[in-house]
């Protein structure tokens, strides 16, 4: 296992904007570093020279017509899904 | 097992209400997480007027709950989406309603699909359709175990890493893995954008065959779906077939190898050449498949941030503290890991060593499978390194849970098509399935072989 900290863990969390308990940060650190120990088999593999592969799809430059489809969605549609809206605007908390 | 066939020019109102009784008896496998019913009926009404025919007029079937469809939630079995009412459906539903079929329900999975025992559940497991003490696989359990008890012929699945294929082989089923691209993923909530692909189960290889023939194919609405190719076809004599030698190593259960070595001898009889091959790069696929999908784990889940869809927190004073709530509650312990780890892999000073080190071993993996299929027509393995285990005996240990995988992911690593196959029992009665991986585009000739096999 790799052996990171409370501090590495909650510095994760905030990158990922997640709010964790003190519990889930205890069983986070212990799951996160066996993982990263498990991962770490990799670095024994020497890769120089190779291209890394990010897509699969043997496809590239996909053209369409530059031309707005709404996919029968209108702007109420959307709306009806946020938790809360008002005057044709989605509404959050006070947040500044 | 029931097929497709028994459904058709039935009274398709009956064809509904006898697949909701059904689930309704078998209600303590939690299989099904919602009903469409009163949709289903409507739609029903239809077929049995004649407004709507088609290869699927009447059948009913049940979609994996990651797939927008009308008449009920699409939840993705987590808090999250717990009461998002999709406002679209999925190309791929779209499809097959368009070909008279009836979804009556939505199936459990794990949680965002991020599992392989359906155990990750927000709204709890489903069992296994064989022993109710073990687990249904996943993430796509539900999918297979409604397919298994033959609540519905067929049912609809996501495969990221083998959410498909482990949970077909866990309760005797045939689950299809298409080659990237073959099925538009517009209306499925997406997981790891560069494995997901879109497949179904079914109980024998040629409904699956019709399943995918109705759902592939282009979709302006997925720019990563490929150009028209699937077309069903029969086997073509005398394939050459690789044995992957590491899939049949002492760490397999000996009764999953044997299973597997008694369908290669069956594979000899019926003409075909069977080698042992060997894929040494193999056994890294996991440790890539961990470090790729995380990332992009983190990336697409970066979405819900309780403003525009899905869980809100109450309570809270800050943006910040908005987002880190909702998506606290919202999530499960699993999803929470993988965006981490995501995160972590993608994170300056770590990005080099990680994420692009396992985009670069993928490569190597890629060549070993091109290298071994300029000789061979198809690639065989048992689909698991065990058959279904206990309910909360991997729950513990992530990378327990995460070996369970390890047959399955090198194919989705690599985009490839692969099936899950039943080939038989372990002595305590427990199904036990063979995967066969084809090239990219194979998807119609490995069903092909799949489906002579059958009837061998």
């Amino acid at each position: 296992m790799t052996d990171i900290s409370r501090d590495d863990v909650q510095h994760l969390a905030q990158l990922s904007s997640l709010a964790l308990s003190d519990q889930e940060v205890d069983n986070l650190r212990i799951d996160i570093g066996n993982i990263l120990g498990y991962i770490n088999q990799l670095s024994e593999l020497d890769t120089t020279g190779v291209e890394p592969t990010y897509q699969v799809t043997d496809l590239e430059n996909v053209w369409r017509e530059d031309k707005i489809d709404d996919y029968g969605l209108g702007r109420d549609d959307l709306l009806a899904l946020a938790p809360e809206s008002k005057d044709g605007q989605i509404k959050v908390p006070k947040v500044l | 097992m029931t097929k497709i066939s028994d459904y058709i020019s039935k009274n398709a109102r009956q064809n509904v209400l006898e697949a909701i009784k059904r689930a309704n008896d078998k209600n303590e496998y939690h299989a099904l997480l919602s009903f469409t019913e009163a949709r289903a009926l409507e739609r029903a009404d239809a077929v049995d007027r004649g407004e709507i025919t088609g290869r699927l007029a009447g059948v009913p079937f049940v979609v994996k709950d990651n797939f927008f469809a009308f008449g009920a939630p699409t939840t993705a079995a987590s808090r999250m989406l717990e009461h998002f009412q999709a406002p679209l459906q999925a190309t791929a539903v779209e499809k097959l309603e368009a070909e008279g079929a009836i979804c009556i329900g939505k199936a459990n999975l794990d949680a965002f699909a991020h599992g392989g025992s359906t155990e990750n559940s927000a709204f709890g497991p489903t069992l296994n359709a064989f022993d109710k003490t073990k687990v249904a696989g996943g993430s796509s359990g539900g999918s297979a175990v409604v397919t298994a008890l033959d609540i519905v012929p067929f049912a609809l699945g996501s495969d990221t890493g083998g959410s498909i294929r482990q949970p077909a082989s866990f309760n005797g089923v045939v689950g299809v893995k298409p080659t990237y691209g073959t099925v538009s993923r517009y209306g499925v909530v997406a997981m790891a954008s560069s494995t997901d692909t879109i497949g179904c189960f079914a109980t024998d290889a040629a409904d699956a065959e019709l399943i995918m023939d109705i759902m592939a194919g282009k979709d302006n609405k997925d720019m990563t779906t490929l150009p028209d190719f699937f077309k069903p076809t029969n086997v073509k004599p005398g394939l050459k077939i690789g044995l992957i030698k590491e899939t049949t190593t002492d760490d397999v259960d000996p009764e999953v190898k044997q299973a597997t070595l008694d369908y290669v001898a069956r594979l000899k009889a019926a003409g075909h050449q069977v080698d042992e091959v060997t894929m040494p790069i193999s056994k890294y696929a996991l440790a890539i498949y961990y470090i790729v999908v995380p990332a992009e784990v983190s990336s697409n889940l970066a979405r819900y941030d309780g403003i525009r869809y899905g869980h809100r927190a109450e309570g809270v004073a800050t943006l910040a503290e908005l987002y880190g709530k909702s998506r606290d509650e919202g999530f499960v312990a699993e999803n929470k890991r993988r965006i981490m780890i995501g995160s972590y892999v993608l994170s300056s000073g770590f990005f080099d060593a990680y994420y692009l080190q396992a985009q670069k071993v993928r490569t190597l993996l890629i060549n070993e499978f091109n290298k071994l299929f300029e000789d061979y027509d198809v690639l065989l393995g048992p689909t698991t390194p065990t058959p279904a285990f206990g309910l909360g005996e991997n729950t513990a240990d992530p990378i327990k849970m995460y070996l369970a995988d390890i047959m399955t992911v090198p194919a989705s690593l690599a985009g490839l098509p692969a099936i899950s196959v039943p080939v038989g029992k372990s002595s305590n009665g427990l199904p036990i399935g063979v995967q066969l991986v084809g090239q990219r585009r194979s998807d119609a000739d490995l069903l092909a072989l799949a489906k002579s096999m059958e009837k061998a």
